[in-house]
């Protein structure tokens, strides 16, 4: 037992080592070169009781079907846009699997995996448009490589967006946003990101005196800038999921966020276990059907997460906080991990949809992107989203029966809860009269989060929202609820209807 | 008013000293959470906390308590006040001390209560948010630990150095031990601030705490409650042996006690630190030197001559006229950062500055930092692109020092636009002109510029010496022209000196002073007239060097008998730092405006050294040669033979050292007390302060008003009458000199 929850901590806390700022290198190549995981999940049962009973959730994984009768959100004038369907590859903690493949490689397969699960014919879409965050400098337009690679049209044209965690959405309402404006009929959206390996740099030192070298003429002058070379040329520079503006790393701005909400290091706990225990359950229970099975070149076919742990409160209690040292409340446990893969999914008007045969899953309705403070509200984009988005549609909570939140922390989750419960929140900055009110927890990710199933940052997006059509079919709701907080104290939030059945 | 809150205190004193119960306290509270006592500063009359009588006797009464209560275990000290721990001693108190022995009892009650803290059984946590500072950190640094906040506000630091004094409450003796020697002889003599995170590299705080954004509460509500929690639990740990209150020391701070251990290199850090006090000081002051010594009284004669010493050595230095001065510039530059002119109609939030030049970039450096919008336009590309490289070095170079981020720096530079059009100047709020100094161009840039800008703008103008009704004569509307003179270089020197003309409106005056103090100005506002009144200080002093050095006087001497007066710049220096050109022109217009009063040396001599390029230190040739890069400086040897050419036969009877000195100080001093005589200055404090923050005048000597007072008016006045008899009127003392010389009990400071 404490064999296992050293390694497992052990490995948490090696994930969590490229969110910090500084990392050796030692640590990356330790880390890229950690073999497979093969330990089993550790007293789920318990976990599970625990989780529900600690947050008073009570998990309808197979809740009967009911027929609502609310009105439909479809606005006159407005096309109506339909998701069709949506896949993605397993999400696998970065360094295992996929740790030789490039980042197109797993978009290529979230592509085919569509196709395949559409029977889509390779040219019958009019645009391909994918997000990512950190950019492989070979395929800065991995939409196009991954597209030409994954066998459709090259007829086809492709673009790459990126809004940190929230890149994958944008690609998605881009879409949107050309077939509303009748430019396209349909596209395919997706997202892509990959961890296992990221751009390291030479020194801007380095760049320099190489470049120099490229426009040299002479032999002199060659080697003498080949003798200006000093060791502190080359030291390397290394990415950080840190803000650019203010140079915090996002742990340490979730750790504050939390302590600023008075979220315990419990709750944070609590929450992260119940991610990881229902996320398993849906896992056992069959109910990820977005994830594809992929063949990796050379390794194993995976069909899997590989990243749900339930693990027990007291093993989570062990760990020591990742960013801020000692007091901070975020640890590698209540953190997101990164994350390798890619997501797909299939956009179309309706009447383009019901043209070729399609049944949609659900209508993609108002989404909105807010944006705040980077530093003190970096996280909070739920928050601001929610009622934006709500009142767009004409919704309150009440109406929503489905909810799908990017879980970046633990403490962040757990934060936007209290900030959305909150009148003098609401009032003092977001101008508005009062607040918006917490989703119930027997309607919150139900089938996991992010914390649990992963976080390919580029790609969460359009799992999001294929998850919630998947949830209302399955749950018998109207309307769905994405929302999500990114990078750069950004955010979205859009309102998903059940297609009818 | 004053006597109204002595009774006030008296009462409360009464009633807590009778009753002593403790919901009557209302500077030191305090509450147990589970077994750690909660002790909490916040004194009601005041936006600070500090040391008083007061704060001290119910802290003694807490502590007590706290010692007493067997439900506690451990406690935290932390303030109420969102931006201030302690911010030091009372000076009141101290200052209300007649005599050494006076204020050497209350270093010792102070010494007393931070031995009983360093003694505690119970740990004692100190939660530092905002400033804390002097007795505020003699107070921290006697607890068994320390959690700071690494809010920007939250600076450590003994600034007593500055105010002439020394840490008297142990402070000499802790901090060596706590930093070493030479950390802290680097914070006693100099009594820089140093914020939490230095704090924390030097072992002067154990463990840093982060400011919180909004949440439930209020973000500055909230980090002192998240302190509050840090810091509980940090007592626990301490108590339940989690947090070792003995540190390991590293490889680096065993060699340096290694190092340090040994005497004779103490000795020589003694020896090498009194040299560069001395070098610094001239040993006008003698607060650094005495701190020197009580360091180390304690350190090699053992503590309890080290306390003795400190509380000796703090009775002696404050009983010393260089800590009266210092106070008394203290007391004036909070006074001078208060607009007495009221709140302006309408606050400025767009500025426009015309000229490029040092000044004008200057000013936008200043005005842009503090977020108002800023247009900097100029008549030509090069002289806009060099004012606008020169305000982005400013805040590049803040950003390599790390005080800002490098997008904070972008942030800021953002509101920074520059033109060569009046694009937009109907939108501003206010113009300041930073031009040539020709009355022409003044009086044409001002017809451009009322031509676009909107009825409810204000006109400054950035002279040094141009009288500013003059200026205002080409303005349809006087009552929106006011002068704003500022100090180069502008983002380090302090002051600004703004002038009012009969005609200037009072809300332009509260406007100009609100956009001084935003961009952290300490201002003095004067009359107008020639010089107004610093320039009019300086120019009798600068005609005196001239003549000095036309007597014969080498500028290396010359520098050498001003900085030995406590000037920080020699006179010579500061003639090559303003400016030859600049002082030729101010030379010329005062002394037409104010007759032979103003000669002394000859205005040919500048009015040469201009025309042979001799501009000063912009030009590279000036009374000295500057080589960039180098900083040793060589008389320039052309001036020599020019000097040659208008030498003056020195009078031996009044040409010894001390009378040079006293001829050029004598002749600021005099026209200052003139500027106050013929009502150009507010009052004394406002005169002082503006010859130290914008004259360099000896700070040690608190400004030439509180010189008089301390030297003596009579004694002045007979050393100018002896002037006088060589060299006639210029050294005719005023009728206000007389006045007090008449009359010792005449002062004008108390």
């Amino acid at each position: 037992m404490s064999g296992i929850s050293t390694s497992l901590s052990a490995l948490w806390q090696q994930q969590i080592v490229l969110l910090s700022s500084s990392y050796s290198l030692d640590e990356m190549a330790s880390m890229l070169m950690n073999p497979l995981r093969s330990c089993p999940p550790v007293n789920a049962a318990w976990a599970v009781q625990y989780a529900t009973r600690s947050l008073s959730t009570s998990v309808h994984l197979h809740a009967q079907v009911q027929t609502k009768s609310k009105k439909t959100l479809a606005k006159p004038g407005v096309k109506n846009i339909v998701l069709v369907d949506g896949v993605r590859t397993p999400f696998l903690t970065s360094g295992t699997t996929y740790a030789d493949l490039m980042p197109h490689d797993l978009a290529r397969a979230a592509l085919q995996g569509l196709l395949h699960r559409t029977s889509l014919p390779k040219d019958a879409v009019d645009y391909v448009i994918y997000g990512t965050v950190i950019q492989e400098v070979k395929t800065s337009n991995v939409a196009r490589e991954a597209s030409l690679g994954a066998g459709f049209s090259d007829k086809i044209p492709c673009h790459t967006v990126t809004m940190a965690c929230i890149s994958s959405n944008v690609a998605m309402t881009t879409g949107a946003g050309m077939i509303a404006a009748g430019q396209c009929d349909a596209i395919v959206a997706g997202g892509v990101e990959f961890m296992s390996d990221v751009p390291i740099r030479h020194s801007r030192k380095m760049r320099k005196t190489m470049l120099a070298l490229n426009r040299a003429k002479t032999l002199g002058q060659r080697l003498s800038l080949i003798g200006s070379i000093r060791m502190a040329h080359l030291t390397p520079e290394l990415p950080a999921v840190a803000e650019f503006s203010t140079a915090e790393t996002m742990g340490h701005s979730a750790d504050r966020l939390a302590a600023a909400f008075g979220v315990s290091r419990l709750e944070q706990d609590e929450f992260a276990l119940r991610s990881h225990t229902l996320a398993k359950q849906a896992q056992d229970s069959g109910l990820l059907s977005d994830v594809i099975s992929f063949k990796v070149p050379g390794r194993d076919m995976v069909s899997k997460d590989n990243g749900i742990r339930p693990s027990s409160m007291e093993q989570l209690a062990k760990l020591k906080p990742a960013f801020i040292k000692p007091h901070g409340t975020v640890t590698a446990a209540n953190s997101s991990f990164l994350t390798d893969g890619a997501s797909a999914v299939l956009i179309m008007s309706e009447e383009k949809a019901l043209a070729m045969g399609y049944k949609p899953k659900a209508y993609l309705r108002d989404f909105v992107y807010v944006s705040q403070d980077p530093k003190d509200q970096l996280l909070l984009g739920p928050t601001y989203g929610t009622p934006k988005v709500l009142e767009r549609a004409g919704l309150t909570m009440n109406d929503i029966d489905v909810f799908e939140f990017h879980e970046a922390f633990a403490g962040q989750i757990m934060a936007n809860l209290k900030a959305m419960d909150s009148d003098w929140f609401a009032q003092t900055y977001m101008g508005r009269k009062t607040k918006v009110g917490t989703p119930p927890m027997e309607k919150f990710n139900l089938w996991g989060g992010s914390l649990s199933l992963g976080h390919p940052f580029g790609a969460t997006g359009c799992r999001l929202v294929t998850t919630v059509a998947h949830r209302l079919q399955k749950e018998g709701g109207q309307y769905g609820l994405v929302a999500a907080c990114a990078a750069g104290g950004q955010g979205h939030a859009m309102v998903i209807e059940a297609y009818p059945q | 008013f004053l006597t109204c809150a002595y009774f006030v205190f008296l009462f409360r004193y009464l009633i807590s000293y009778l009753f002593s119960c403790p919901c009557l306290r209302s500077f030191v509270n305090y509450e147990v959470k589970e077994d750690v006592a909660v002790i909490r500063m916040n004194d009601p009359n005041s936006k600070v906390n500090t040391l008083s009588v007061q704060m001290q006797t119910e802290m003694t009464e807490v502590f007590n308590e706290v010692l007493a209560n067997n439900a506690v275990q451990s406690a935290v000290l932390i303030s109420s006040k969102p931006g201030c721990f302690i911010a030091g001693a009372d000076i009141n108190m101290i200052q209300a001390c007649k005599t050494a022995e006076e204020v050497t009892k209350l270093s010792q009650e102070g010494q007393k209560m931070f031995e009983r803290i360093e003694n505690s059984p119970k740990p004692i946590v100190a939660a530092i948010n905002g400033s804390c500072l002097g007795g505020g950190l003699e107070f921290a640094i006697a607890c068994q630990y320390r959690v700071a906040t690494k809010s920007k506000k939250t600076v450590l630091g003994t600034p007593e150095v500055m105010l002439g004094l020394l840490p008297g409450a142990g402070g000499t003796q802790r901090l060596p031990k706590m930093v070493g020697i030479p950390g802290a002889f680097d914070m006693m003599l100099t009594g820089k601030n140093i914020r939490a995170d230095k704090a924390k590299k030097m072992g002067l705080v154990h463990q840093l705490v982060d400011p919180l954004g909004p949440g439930l509460k209020s973000p500055e509500e909230r980090t002192i409650e998240y302190l509050e929690e840090v810091a509980i639990q940090c007592a626990k740990d301490i108590v339940n042996k989690k947090i070792a209150l003995t540190r390991k020391k590293g490889l680096m701070q065993k060699a340096q006690d290694y190092v340090l251990g040994i005497e004779f290199v103490r000795q020589q850090i003694y020896k090498t630190v009194t040299g560069k006090v001395m070098k610094m000081s001239k040993g006008l002051y003698p607060a650094p030197l005495k701190i020197i010594e009580t360091v180390k009284a304690g350190l090699e004669q053992g503590p309890d001559s080290g306390y003795l010493a400190e509380a000796q050595n703090f009775g002696k230095l404050a009983m010393t006229s260089e800590s009266n001065a210092l106070i008394g510039l203290y007391h004036g530059q909070v006074a001078c950062k208060k607009n007495r002119f009221g709140v302006p109609e309408r606050p400025v939030k767009n500025l426009a500055i015309l000229g490029a030049g040092l000044m004008g970039a200057g000013i936008a450096q200043v005005t842009v930092d503090k977020g108002i919008n800023t247009i900097l336009k100029d008549t030509m590309v090069d002289g806009l692109s060099r004012g606008q490289q020169q305000v982005y070095k400013g805040f590049n170079d803040k950003t390599k020092k790390k005080t800002i981020t490098s997008f904070e720096r972008d942030s800021i530079l953002s509101s920074l636009t520059g033109q060569l059009d009046y694009k937009g100047f109907e939108k501003v709020d206010m113009v300041i002109e930073a031009v040539f100094e020709d009355l022409n161009i003044k009086h044409k840039v001002i017809k451009e510029v009322e031509a676009v800008i909107s009825p409810h703008c204000i006109f400054a103008t950035n002279t040094s010496a141009l009288p500013i009704k003059d200026i205002a004569a080409a303005s349809k509307r006087p009552e929106k022209v006011i002068g704003m003179h500022y100090f180069s270089p502008v983002d380090k020197m302090q002051l600004l000196e703004i002038i009012t003309t009969d005609k200037t409106s009072k809300d332009t005056t509260a406007s100009a002073v609100a956009v001084g103090l935003k961009q952290g100005k300490v201002i003095i506002v004067v009359g107008d007239g020639p010089g107004f009144y610093t320039t009019r200080c300086l120019a009798p002093m600068l005609a005196e060097a001239v003549r000095v050095l036309q007597e014969g006087v080498d500028p290396k001497k010359l520098d050498a008998l001003t900085t030995g007066f406590g000037f920080p710049v020699g006179a010579a220096t500061l003639a090559d730092e303003v400016g030859i050109d600049v002082a030729a022109h101010v030379a010329e217009d005062l002394g037409k405006a104010f007759g032979s009063r103003f000669g002394g040396g000859n205005v040919e001599v500048l009015k040469t050294m201009v025309e042979k390029g001799f501009k000063g230190r912009k030009s590279g040739k000036g009374c000295y040669v500057y080589t960039p890069g180098l900083k040793s400086k060589d008389v320039n040897p052309d001036l020599e033979d020019l000097l040659e050419k208008y030498k003056l036969a020195a009078n031996p009877s009044v040409s010894s050292d001390s009378d040079v000195q006293f001829r050029l100080v004598s002749r600021f001093v005099n026209e200052a007390v003139m500027c106050l005589q013929e009502g150009i200055l507010n009052g004394p404090v406002e005169g002082d302060i503006g010859a130290v923050f914008g004259l360099g005048f000896p700070p040690c000597l608190g400004g030439p008003f509180r010189f008089v007072d301390t030297f003596g008016a009579d004694k002045l006045v007979e050393k100018m009458r002896r002037f006088e008899h060589v060299y006639g009127n210029q050294f005719t003392p005023c009728q206000l000199l007389l006045d007090h010389a008449k009359d010792s009990n005449k002062r004008f400071q108390n």
